[in-house]
């Protein structure tokens, strides 16, 4: 095996038990890489990578008012992925939560666009509710066509969320346009009832942090301490077993799907009745795909996705950051977030495999 | 120009990218993988073509460029998805996300400008035909891609490359125990598959909208992925789906042109309807999927 002679070829060697230290770090070294490439290619645009590195990766975090600022766009991925890595893990791929979310931030913005004058306590949380319920019909319509029509989750939810950015498009240049809003595809500002509270005052951060928060304890109890978590995992990991034990796909397909659909139309309504505080064409800046990203980098594990979100956070602030003192367009982002995930990928193989070099001997093994 | 003529002398041009796509994704699928990354593919082949095309290197370096482009960006899926034995869906979007986002990056300062897109030939004869004629006055790129439909289509049916690429599709195992190199294999259709996504891309930037807008590929590269359902994966089917879509993205322009009272964004949101609509019809007759479809699809390989 170790002779060194011949040709040498790298070959991935299955482990036969998971590597934990390969789990932890898989993360934080995919994003040490993800930096160092995007910071070549920056070099390669023209730019000051130093100037970069600080107002991408450290002015987020170097004050209260922008580390606030990342709390704020924490919410809705936290919130978002938490939902999808349930799903996930189930091998149930949602990808629409972008269109569930615009759902739910459309459902929110009925109460105020439709009753600007109402007053009361009630009206935030029943934006809230409302915003769940429109994320969870648009997400049922994905879980219909994938267990009575047997048709792909990945593509329809994908096509769902193109549809429901036209929607918002239609009501926001037709019936729900602001008409003094001067023209600008956008509703009427809210009323003060209609905003959730702040929770930490002289920030943006609202309540609807606190309430990401005890959801995402309960993804974690569902997903480690219940049975209903224990069958969806099973059902993830080996479908034929669980279809053996009973556990039925299509149930589970349902409830992946309506999850999904609740947090992303959650957080949707959380946007609009938080920080927003109107319904906007640019409500999104691509939640739904970035969560998809957050949950992975997570490790599809309730803890492990605060962190990544709290990542991801980060990045969208620094990259706005960017696009001011480092004259970086934001597209920047999204080229980081796909190099993460790409990264956070392949080094998650050594997490099962590890790496040995070996003869090229191929027949002879067949 | 009528309702009908009108769609005919545009069907298979607002067919090309979704055709070009496919047929590369369908060459990806027979071998067995799954690339969700066509629609990021696309986009970065045709920014690549539209930068190359404005700053006056002509159409076919254009194409060569974004061929050879969205054929790299393929392979690093290849390297996570097939060298490293990553989930092939989370490796598909991280690739597309990726594509999106360079094509956005590099074609910021190019955005809304506009480049000549290619002349349209007439087919000798048969472009005389009352209506129907209009069929076959069409770009060069249309011609090139019924060819490569017709070429895939032979090399499926007829080569022993195509039967060993299904063969590796269908059972890896089995190809790979009489010697041939499912993962060697398996890059090259997914190199092959980037190449045809880097083209569609190239047509729909710098041939059929010559001009740059981000997200102009607008869910095509989605669609096409669908296409490859829809067909089957057969080519045929696949060239069929593909000319619906083209006619169902020109209904919203022949209705707008007629002056029906619809709102654009119901006719924006035609095509991604058609495509639930029909995904869901086609889906429902599981023997139909099983009976062509490919049996190792995402799985990765391990010997």
């Amino acid at each position: 095996m170790s002779a060194s002679f011949g040709a040498f070829l790298p070959t991935l060697v299955r482990r036969e038990r998971g590597s934990l230290a390969a789990t932890l770090l898989a993360p934080p070294i995919a994003l040490a890489v993800a930096t160092i490439l995007n910071l070549g290619l920056y070099v390669l645009m023209g730019r000051d990578p130093a100037a970069v590195v600080y107002a991408m990766l450290l002015e987020p975090l170097l004050s209260w008012a922008s580390f606030s600022e990342v709390l704020l766009k924490a919410g809705p991925l936290l919130l978002i992925a938490q939902g999808l890595a349930i799903g996930f893990r189930a091998k149930v791929f949602n990808i629409g939560a972008e269109g569930q979310f615009i759902l739910g931030a459309i459902f929110a913005s009925a109460i105020p666009v439709w009753f600007p004058q109402a007053t009361g306590q009630w009206i935030w949380p029943v934006m809230l509710l409302l915003g769940a319920a429109g994320g969870a019909l648009w997400a049922s319509l994905t879980a219909f066509w994938r267990v009575r029509l047997n048709a792909n989750e990945i593509l329809v939810s994908l096509m769902l969320s193109l549809v429901a950015a036209q929607l918002l498009n239609y009501l926001l240049l037709g019936p729900w346009k602001d008409p003094n809003g001067f023209n600008f595809p956008q509703s009427v500002m809210f009323q003060y009832d209609a905003m959730v509270p702040l929770l930490i005052p002289g920030t943006r951060v609202n309540v609807s942090l606190l309430l990401t928060i005890v959801l995402s304890i309960a993804a974690w109890i569902f997903m480690q301490k219940s049975f209903i978590g224990y069958k969806l995992k099973v059902g993830g990991l080996a479908p034929r077993a669980a279809g053996y034990a009973g556990f039925n796909q299509g149930w589970a397909i349902w409830l992946c799907l309506l999850i999904g659909g609740c947090a992303a139309g959650l957080a949707g309504a959380a946007e609009v009745a938080g920080p927003l505080g109107q319904l906007q064409r640019s409500i999104s800046t691509g939640y739904g795909y970035a969560a998809i990203i957050v949950a992975y980098l997570g490790g599809l594990h309730p803890i492990g996705i605060v962190f990544s979100a709290l990542i991801m956070a980060a990045l969208y602030i620094g990259g706005d950051n960017a696009m001011v003192s480092a004259n970086l367009p934001i597209a920047a982002v999204r080229v980081f977030q796909g190099s993460l995930l790409a990264a956070y990928l392949i080094a998650v193989a050594f997490v099962r495999y590890r790496l040995e070099w070996r003869r090229l001997a191929y027949r002879s093994q067949a | 120009m009528n309702g009908i003529e009108f769609i005919l002398a545009g069907m298979l041009a607002a067919a090309t990218p979704f055709l070009l796509a496919a047929l590369g994704e369908l060459v990806v699928e027979r071998a067995g993988v799954l690339n969700l990354g066509v629609e990021g593919l696309m986009a970065f082949g045709a920014v690549l073509a539209f930068i190359i095309v404005y700053h006056g290197g002509g159409h076919l370096l254009g194409f060569v460029a974004a061929g050879l482009g969205s054929a790299a960006l393929s392979l690093v899926f290849a390297v996570i998805a097939i060298g490293f034995r990553a989930n092939q869906v989370a490796t598909g979007l991280a690739i597309g996300i990726l594509g999106q986002g360079l094509s956005a990056l590099f074609g910021k300062t190019y955005e809304s400008l506009t480049v000549k897109g290619l002349p349209k030939l007439a087919f000798p004869w048969l472009s005389e035909i009352p209506i129907f004629g209009r069929l076959f006055i069409q770009d060069a790129v249309v011609w090139l891609s019924l060819a490569a439909t017709f070429a895939i289509w032979a090399m499926f049916a007829h080569t022993k490359t195509g039967l060993v690429v299904r063969a590796i599709g269908e059972n890896p195992k089995a190809a790979h125990a009489i010697g041939y190199s499912v993962i060697a294999v398996r890059f090259a259709a997914a190199a092959f598959g980037g190449a045809m996504a880097g083209f569609a891309g190239a047509y729909a930037a710098v041939v059929y909208t010559p001009l740059w807008a981000d997200g102009m590929i607008a869910g095509r590269g989605w669609i096409a992925i669908a296409l490859v359902v829809f067909g089957t994966w057969l080519t045929g089917r696949i060239f069929l789906g593909a000319c619906l879509f083209g006619a169902v993205s020109l209904m919203g322009l022949a209705a707008q042109a007629t002056g029906l009272d619809v709102p654009s964004q119901l006719l924006a949101s035609l095509p991604y309807l058609v495509t639930i609509v029909v995904l869901g019809i086609i889906s429902a007759d599981r023997r139909l999927l099983k009976l062509n479809g490919v049996a190792s699809l995402g799985e990765p390989f391990e010997h």
